[in-house]
């Protein structure tokens, strides 16, 4: 057996991620055609890549697949309940950097705090007939951060995708997502609250609590781990 | 726990309830979203399993029977009412994994508006003769007089409006009193708003449906409040003395027509609180000894708005409450489009009973 270790299958997620491991002498690498996803690891003994979709990793490190993979903490969180008991942060790797924040419309010069927008939903309520709506992808994260925030009388409605352009295309009022640079938010008349972020992501080294291990296995995840300087 | 363990205990309760008087009703499993969503907000999906149906859309599994059978009260009811049902509510739990997600409910509701306290009290005795040997403890509150006290406030009705919505939410009740108060100061950004000649300025391009007329509708709100005075400390002291009593019913009757003496807008709610205590020991309930918080069901139970109870294990504060209910006159009114029709009532969790008679 080996333990086996989850990389996001492409993109600069996957390159910065071999940068990272690479810089500690494990080599990761793609094999075979560019179109195919299977893997190889050397300077280490005992771990297999496995190359997967950024967003199906918290899943197959809950379900025990994957022993050790690398994705952002929003994904995470949003995706694992009760996720510190399923899986442990090993290593931040310093790339990947994203907040989840609220944006607003910028026309909104009388919202600025999670205090004004939720004075902002009643008034929205009472005067158009529904709760405000606010589109976003991370309906548990955001769900909890306005409950703990109280901000009342809105909805959440779900957006995969361009969630930036829901509060122009009348499907949303206010918006949730991820932002790095906040360049698409301002290209979209939209600000961010004056608020803490929902959460503040990066890419993040974790390692399953669920997944089985032999003793060979434990000696390699060792292994890995001192070559990491992790764990 | 064997489920027929469960159904023969819900059967038992239910065949209480309508020696009673109650008529029990059956009610669909499959709720329409949209009607839950609107009644309880987005945190209802926190709680509650969505589905999709092809025609119908979103679809709730019932969290619980308040909806369906206020419903059909409305529709086909008779009044004065009394319903008793039993069966599965489904419930997620992201936060208590290891609690049932789906668990049998039976349940007790009066529609009668001629002496709300008397049918507060008969839901109370009712539960408690049919919990009665289970070495429960139970407590009870009463949401209106915290709705009382809000509304007599000397403060602006925008104030106490704000204060009146977030009676649920105790965090964020408290940091609107301290805004009120001049106990936080303003943020930066709405001094600035507050202080500019000309807000829309800078707002750039115009967009979404929330416009220049709710914008500066809401600009011309805080320029209200600005001009406000202070909400006076001994009105937020006061308030916060109310929120504090916890005592044996008639001491917290003595304590609460202490404060009733400065705070005359709660009095009537406090005769309304004597008046149920009467009626409870007519009832045999040993009032002498009933646990009465102020605070009582104000994170818990949202939508009730006046009389609250629970009845919960004292040696396991990490079980759910083994039965629970209250009055929610407000969520009559909004689902009879302002026709209001006082309701009171409350469920037992039958498979807690079988636990406990292990």
């Amino acid at each position: 057996m080996s333990i086996k270790l989850g990389v996001p299958s492409k993109g600069r997620l996957m390159e910065k991620t071999f940068d990272w491991f690479g810089a500690r002498g494990v080599a990761l690498s793609r094999t075979g055609s560019d179109r195919e996803y299977s893997g190889a690891v050397e300077g280490v003994d005992g771990v297999e890549l496995v190359l997967l979709s950024a967003g199906e990793i918290p899943r197959e490190l809950a379900a025990g697949r994957i022993h050790l993979g690398v994705t952002g903490t929003d994904l995470i969180r949003e995706k694992l309940v009760q996720w510190d008991q399923k899986v442990q942060p090993l290593a931040e790797l310093g790339f990947g950097h994203a907040d989840l924040i609220i944006a607003v419309p910028a026309c909104w010069v009388d919202v600025d705090t999670l205090d004004d927008l939720d004075a902002a939903a009643a008034q929205f309520r009472a005067r158009h007939g529904f709760r405000m709506r606010i589109a976003t992808k991370y309906h548990r994260l955001v769900r909890q951060y306005l409950h703990d925030g109280g901000v009342a009388d809105y909805q959440l409605v779900d957006s995969q995708g361009a969630t930036e352009g829901t509060v122009k295309n009348l499907t949303a009022e206010a918006i949730a997502d991820i932002t790095s640079t906040g360049e698409t938010l301002r290209a979209n008349h939209l600000k961010v609250l004056e608020e803490e972020p929902v959460l503040r992501s990066q890419a993040t080294l974790f390692r399953s609590r669920k997944a089985a291990m032999e003793p060979g296995d434990r000696a390699a995840m060792q292994a890995l781990c001192d070559k990491l300087n992790v764990g | 726990m064997t489920l027929s363990a469960v159904k023969t205990k819900a059967a038992a309760l239910q065949a209480a309830f309508e020696a009673a008087g109650a008529h029990p009703v059956d009610c669909p499993i499959l709720l329409p979203a949209g009607v839950l969503l609107e009644l309880y907000g987005e945190d209802i999906r926190t709680r509650a399993y969505v589905t999709s149906d092809p025609v119908e859309g979103e679809v709730m599994l019932r969290p619980d029977f308040t909806l369906p059978v206020v419903e059909r009260h409305m529709a086909e009811g008779a009044e004065p009412a009394r319903y008793t049902y039993a069966g599965e509510v489904f419930r997620r739990q992201e936060e208590h994994p290891d609690r049932a997600s789906e668990y049998v409910q039976v349940g007790f509701e009066v529609f009668d508006r001629e002496d709300p306290e008397a049918a507060d009290a008969e839901v109370f005795a009712l539960f408690s003769k049919a919990l009665d040997g289970y070495g429960l403890r139970a407590v009870t509150g009463d949401i209106g007089i915290l709705t009382a006290a809000v509304s007599g406030l000397e403060t602006s009705a925008a104030r106490r409006a704000a204060l009146m919505r977030h009676i649920w939410r105790p965090r964020r009740f408290r940091a609107l009193l301290d805004r009120f108060s001049g106990k936080t100061e303003m943020p930066a950004s709405r001094a600035a708003l507050l202080a500019s000649q000309t807000p829309m300025a800078l707002a750039g391009a115009m967009i979404g449906l929330r416009d220049e007329t709710d914008i500066l509708a809401r600009i011309e709100t805080l320029r209200a409040d600005q001009a406000e005075p202070k909400l006076a400390r001994e009105q937020v002291a006061m308030l916060e003395q109310l929120l504090k009593v916890s005592e044996a019913c008639p001491f917290a009757l003595e304590q609460l027509r202490d404060i009733a003496v400065d705070m005359p807008a709660i009095a009537g709610a406090v005769d309304r609180f004597a008046r149920r205590c009467e009626a409870m020991d007519r009832r045999g309930v040993a009032v002498d000894q009933l646990a009465f918080e102020a605070s009582y069901g104000r994170s818990s139970m949202e939508y009730y708005d006046g009389f609250v109870f629970g009845f919960a294990r004292a040696d396991r504060p990490d079980w759910p409450l083994v039965a629970s209910g209250g009055r929610y006159d407000a969520l009559t009114r909004q689902l009879g489009q302002g026709r209001e029709i006082p309701a009171v009532g409350g469920v037992i969790r039958a498979g807690l009973l079988v636990e406990l008679e292990r």
